[in-house]
């Protein structure tokens, strides 16, 4: 028998309540990062307060101007989604790359961001889009929202409750998986946006970043051919015995050009 | 904490007092008896305790049982049985999908839900689909040609998965 509380709050106003009341609390969602770390005792906290019960959390609502996913929004269901597939080809494109099916049946695009694993797919795709993050008390633009390894912009007992992305005139996305784990080693999100070219890493860093020079290098026009020669330098780059940082340096150019050479029009 | 759920199972509905931090696979294996559902990594990884979870399929090591509150659950035991074998099972044991079976039972449980995606998949269709399985045995060869055997025998027939 543990101590450990569940709870299944109707609302968010209910499971921030419950979360200020909480010694040291937790959200769940799809539990596909909480729950095996649970059991492999990573963390201990006193209560979970499910967000599996909120109306309103799931689903997938959009036009040609922008695509606005909610936070408990499974990975499967935005990668089969018509209306992502039709917008934002490459948003479907990563979703399904996530991990393995039944981990895309539970994991959620919510849990994904607050949880903000280096190698975790969709920072890249709500940076690289400049998305919105919305919780359950402001909007929050995807430059300040990733701060750190495993840090995010959220404040203690903060819910993300949707995701919305600007439709860009066209995207891609491409990753190199690690063998054993499947997370990329380096995953590159390249979009034309109305707001100019955006290209965010993934895998590389302590949390998703941009390239902002190479960016400049597209803004005469969206073409891989721009970022010949561009190179990224290894320092403060990840290491670790899947790949050394001059290796995942040299990964983030060639999936830097993969995905601009690849990005489909929206 | 203990937390009183309802949830079908194979069917039959189940009423259970668990406690909060129990797996759903522990549920199913401890509380309910049911043992075809195997524990390979217990974390995520592996797929051997693959089950379907309100008709997806899902690892049932990384649910808790608390969260099935309410959902319909089915595990290997609630497909064939030895003198009638679901037709995923049939073909595994006949294209010698396994050798000691330790992941067959996530294995199949995968297969249905690659089977309802792509009912004629392609061999890289079937990989991809039992991407979340590890088999330490077959060397897969032998399972995908079950899975595409599956998959052509329930073409003929009509029915799905
Ligand atoms: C085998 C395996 C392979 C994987 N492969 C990949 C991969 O290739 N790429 C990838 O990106 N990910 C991968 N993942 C991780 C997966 O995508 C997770 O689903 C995801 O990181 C967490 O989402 P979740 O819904 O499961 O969140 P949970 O595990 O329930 O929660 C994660 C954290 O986020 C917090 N949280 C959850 N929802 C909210 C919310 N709405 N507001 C505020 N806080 C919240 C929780 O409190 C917790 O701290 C993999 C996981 C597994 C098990
Ligand atoms: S036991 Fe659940 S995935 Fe290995
Ligand atoms: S048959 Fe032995 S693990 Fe697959």
């Amino acid at each position: 028998m543990t101590g450990l509380r569940y709870h299944r709050p109707d609302s968010l106003t209910a499971a921030a309540e419950l979360f200020a009341a909480g010694d040291d609390p937790r959200y769940l969602a799809g539990g596909q990062t909480l729950v095996p770390v649970l059991r492999l005792r990573l963390d201990a906290p006193s209560d979970l307060i499910d967000l599996a019960g909120i109306d309103g959390l799931v689903g997938i609502s959009g036009d040609r101007r922008e695509i606005v996913v909610g936070a408990m929004t499974p990975h499967g269901i935005v990668a089969n989604d018509a209306l992502v597939r039709e917008h934002i080809p490459a948003l479907a494109g990563l979703a399904g790359a996530i991990g393995d099916p039944q981990v895309r049946n539970r994991g959620t695009i919510g849990g994904s961001l607050a949880n903000s694993d280096p190698a975790a797919d969709w920072p890249a795709a709500v940076l690289g889009l400049g998305a919105t993050v919305h919780t359950d008390r402001r909007a929050i633009a995807a430059d300040d929202f990733f701060t750190g390894l495993f840090e995010t912009a959220l404040e203690t007992g903060e819910i993300i409750a949707r995701i919305v992305f600007p439709v860009p005139r066209r995207a891609g996305y491409a990753r190199v998986p690690a063998p054993a784990s499947g997370f990329p080693l380096a995953a590159v999100f390249a979009a034309e946006t109305a707001g100019g070219p955006r290209l965010a890493v993934t895998g590389a860093g302590p949390c998703v970043f941009r390239l902002t020079e190479w960016e400049e290098a597209l803004s005469g026009g969206f073409d891989a051919g721009r970022l010949a020669g561009l190179a990224l330098a290894a320092d403060g780059l990840n290491h670790d015995h899947h790949a050394s940082a001059a290796y995942r340096a040299h990964l983030v150019a060639v999936m830097a050009r993969r995905a601009v050479a690849g990005a489909a029009p929206s | 904490m203990t937390v009183d759920i309802r949830l079908t199972v194979n069917g039959a509905p189940v009423h259970a007092a668990v406690d909060a931090a129990v797996l759903l696979v522990d549920l199913l294996r401890e509380h309910l008896g049911l043992t075809g559902t195997h524990v390979g990594c217990e974390t995520g990884h592996c797929g051997a305790c693959t089950v379907e979870l309100d008709g997806r399929a899902v690892k049932a090591c990384t649910v808790l049982a608390v969260q099935a509150e309410g959902a319909s659950v089915t595990t290997i035991e609630g497909l064939g049985d030895p003198d009638a074998l679901d037709p995923v099972q049939a073909a595994f044991r006949e294209h010698h999908g396994l050798q000691c079976g330790f992941c067959t039972p996530g294995m199949v449980m995968a297969a249905r839900e690659l089977l309802r995606r792509h009912p004629a998949p392609s061999d890289e269709d079937i990989r991809r689909g039992l991407d979340g399985n590890l088999c330490r045995c077959t060397g897969y060869h032998n399972i995908v040609a079950a899975v595409r055997a599956a998959a052509a025998d329930l073409g003929r027939d009509g029915q799905g998965p």
